[in-house]
């Protein structure tokens, strides 16, 4: 525990590039889990907002880090604009949706399959 | 006449009565009258070119032999062989020239005849077509000069009888009687053509005259005298089973099953005596040993006929056992080297024959006629134990059938007198000369015997009563076109048409004009030269006539003693010697032992392979069947369980595999979305791991 604070508390208080990628990292895990595991379909978009998060988070950290300077930025404004439509998109698929079968959970909505 | 003239009249002689059979069995039912007349016409004017090229041949060529070849078949360089021409040709000479007028003659008389008899019959075209191809077939004999074209004659004379003595097939008998003359005739001829292939194999040859000069000139088949004799006696076969002789003369009588007048055609001149002519046409190769062979069948056959002939009751029958016994008489004069008076006899015989042939048509024809009137269809009406006292009746029939009688026992002032007993002064010589007296002795006794059966004949059927009254009353003379015939052929049964002379031939033209050929063979294995012959044959020729008249007498005396007079009971006598008697009307039990042994043994033989073929042959067929079909019903099971197992297991695997691999495809992208995350895990610890 002395060694664990004596190390962790240092290297939590330097801010670095790894700091970065492990809160990416949870970030896109999450999003994943709730893509994975969510019934609801707006639940499922806002998982895959994380992931889109996540990836910006990179993107910048790296611009930052890495070397990669305003390139990362850029992507990470693409990253966004594309959320953003896509967000438009599935929420307008969302609702149709609900009104054709008047939920939004994905496993009742399995029409095409079979 | 030039002679080739002659030789083209000769074939035209040859081709009418074929043209006729032509004609008529293609157009015959269209024809008016179903064409009997043109087939008449065609041997009527045959008969009459005959007699002119007879004439023509006797006046202006008599020593000549006309000849006429040509190349059938030229094989050029036969390996082995040389050139090897194949020649055919007819030839006419003196023994030719007269036979030629016999056969039409015959013939034509035949076909007037049948006009009368056959009337209404139902195949009366096709009746006279095939009297036609028998006559053409006949002639074919006649003329050919080699045998190859002989042998063809031989076989078509062979199927012409066996159709004609099968006119009336519905009938069981008839076409067993002709399917009876074909085959055994058949295994004469068997012995005829492998004694045609000996020749052949040495002269390369069918040329009777080159296998003549041949064998003159020192060769001898496949170099040796036995071989010769062989030969001689294997073409002697092939006259043994075309005229009758024992031991195949057992189809002869049985062809009475055919028309009354082709059994005239068939006894006179056509078949029989194709035999006869065979003998004649080959004796100059026949060595000493075969021309003993020939006489002994010759007396054994006379002898055995004409003590058959005598205990016979159907009057055909009788007539066709005389027929084998005057056949055995002129194989016995050839065989004696008697060749004139055999060749004599021939033509002799050829008349009374087919008279008594007709005649005896006559006498059935009326008698069917009375049973048919009397609605009689019980009564056999060729039996002459239902005849009797016809003479009133039938004139005619029966003076011209007591002249053939007379002419058939050697009464005098008959032609038969005159070639018997030349036959019988030869018999005489050639017992003196060789030693083998059993040959006269029998000559003598047939002539009696044949005179004594052949007036029982006369005597039951035309003297004496009528067993029905009744029936009698019914009894007409036949019509002209039959009774003319008859006269015609009684006429001919007198001697001045053959010799001048009525006790003697040697002056006559027959005996001028058909001279014992000359032998071929060596002289260490020839008969006694004709010079020698003659010699002893001028010596016996009064004691011939002396003894032939004492025996034909006698036989005739005791005739009407036993059947006239009564005087002696004939019942008696059979019923004392009844097993004789039973011998003789069972034909020395011929039929029944060739039943027995050669047809039985054929039936045995056949059942015999016919049991080797349902047991070994059906039994290899069954079981190389049962074999393959164990053997199909085990790759079948090995298909359906081994090669479908695998496939079915092939493809219960794939379903296997599927309904497993398609629980991963559930449709839902949540769930690919946990396979990529994990396969991106996966991926990532593998390649730290390397």
């Amino acid at each position: 525990m002395e060694s664990f604070l004596s190390e962790f508390v240092p290297w939590l208080l330097s801010v670095k590039l790894a700091h970065f990628l492990i809160v990416s990292a949870i970030l896109f895990s999450l999003g994943i889990y709730g893509i994975v595991t969510r019934r609801n379909a707006i639940l499922v978009l806002m998982g895959i907002e994380l992931v889109l998060n996540a990836a910006n988070i990179n993107f910048i950290a790296f611009s930052r880090y890495g070397g990669v300077n305003l390139d990362g930025q850029a992507a990470a404004i693409f990253v966004i604009i594309l959320a953003a439509s896509e967000a438009a998109i599935a929420l307008a698929i969302v609702l149709n949706i609900y009104h054709r079968f008047q939920t939004v959970n994905i496993d009742d909505v399995s029409n095409l399959k079979e | 006449m030039s002679q080739e003239l002659l030789i083209n009249l000769s074939i035209v002689i040859l081709l009418l009565p074929l043209f006729g059979f032509a004609l008529l069995i293609f157009f015959g039912k269209k024809l008016p009258r179903q064409g009997d007349w043109l087939e008449t016409m065609m041997i009527s004017s045959a008969l009459v070119l005959a007699l002119i090229v007879l004439f023509q041949k006797l006046t202006l060529y008599h020593d000549a032999t006309l000849m006429l070849n040509f190349t059938w078949v030229d094989f050029h360089n036969v390996p082995g062989i040389g050139p090897l021409k194949i020649v055919l040709g007819i030839s006419v000479d003196n023994l030719a020239a007269i036979m030629m007028v016999v056969v039409t003659l015959i013939s034509a008389i035949v076909h007037w005849f049948s006009i009368g008899y056959m009337h209404g019959d139902v195949r009366y075209s096709r009746y006279f077509a095939f009297l036609g191809f028998f006559s053409f077939s006949m002639l074919l004999i006649v003329l050919a000069n080699n045998l190859l074209l002989l042998y063809v004659g031989w076989e078509l004379v062979g199927i012409s009888s066996y159709l004609l003595i099968g006119h009336w097939y519905e009938k069981k008998s008839a076409s067993d009687a002709a399917i009876k003359a074909f085959i055994v005739n058949r295994i004469g001829d068997i012995g005829f053509f492998i004694g045609i292939m000996i020749l052949f194999a040495t002269f390369h040859t069918f040329g009777l005259e080159e296998i003549f000069d041949g064998i003159q000139g020192g060769r001898l088949p496949f170099g040796s005298e036995a071989w010769l004799t062989a030969a001689g006696v294997l073409i002697f076969c092939g006259a043994v089973g075309k005229s009758a002789q024992f031991p195949l003369h057992v189809w002869l009588p049985d062809a009475m099953e055919g028309p009354t007048p082709v059994s005239a055609l068939i006894h006179a001149a056509t078949m029989v005596a194709a035999g006869i002519y065979l003998v004649a046409r080959t004796f100059p190769i026949m060595t000493a040993d075969a021309l003993t062979i020939i006489a002994y069948i010759g007396a054994i056959t006379a002898f055995i006929a004409a003590t058959i002939a005598i205990a016979q009751n159907d009057i055909k029958r009788v007539l066709a056992y005389s027929t084998v016994s005057q056949l055995g008489y002129m194989i016995m004069a050839f065989g004696v080297g008697a060749y004139t008076a055999g060749f004599f006899h021939l033509v002799t015989h050829a008349m009374f024959k087919a008279g008594l042939f007709l005649g005896s048509g006559s006498v059935i024809y009326a008698m069917h006629n009375a049973l048919h009137h009397q609605q009689d269809h019980h009564t056999d009406a060729q039996d002459i134990r239902n005849m009797g006292g016809l003479r009133t009746k039938m004139p005619v029939t029966f003076w011209t059938f007591t002249i053939y009688a007379l002419a058939i026992s050697g009464v005098p002032l008959t032609s038969g007198f005159l070639s018997k007993d030349e036959i019988l002064a030869g018999t005489l010589a050639f017992g003196g000369l060789t030693g083998h007296t059993v040959i006269p002795i029998i000559g003598f006794l047939v002539a009696g015997l044949t005179a004594f059966y052949m007036f029982r004949l006369v005597i039951l059927t035309f003297m004496g009563d009528h067993k029905d009254a009744q029936r009698l009353e019914h009894i007409h003379e036949s019509p002209k076109i039959m009774t003319v015939p008859l006269i015609v052929l009684a006429v001919l049964c007198f001697f001045i048409f053959y010799s001048f002379n009525p006790f003697g031939a040697t002056s006559g033209w027959i005996a001028r004009a058909v001279e014992r050929p000359d032998s071929v063979v060596p002289a260490s294995v020839a008969a006694a030269p004709t010079e020698t012959f003659e010699e002893v044959l001028h010596d016996s020729h009064g004691t011939a006539m002396v003894l032939s008249l004492l025996l034909a007498g006698v036989g005739i005396f005791i005739a009407f003693a036993t059947y006239y007079w009564k005087r002696i009971n004939a019942d008696r006598i059979a019923g004392s010697l009844s097993p004789i008697h039973n011998f003789l009307i069972n034909k020395w039990y011929f039929d029944d032992v060739y039943n027995g042994i050669v047809v039985g043994g054929t039936l045995a033989w056949t059942r015999l392979m016919r049991w080797f073929d349902d047991t070994i042959i059906d039994g290899i067929v069954n079981g190389s069947g049962s074999i393959t079909k164990v053997t199909s019903s085990v790759s079948g099971k090995f298909d359906s369980i081994v090669i479908d197992g695998l496939v079915n297991l092939t493809a219960y695997l794939s379903g296997f595999g599927g309904l497993i691999l398609r629980k991963s495809q559930t449709g839902k992208v949540q769930t690919y979305i946990v396979f990529v995350v994990m396969s991106v895990m996966v991926f990532y610890f593998v390649f730290r791991l390397v």
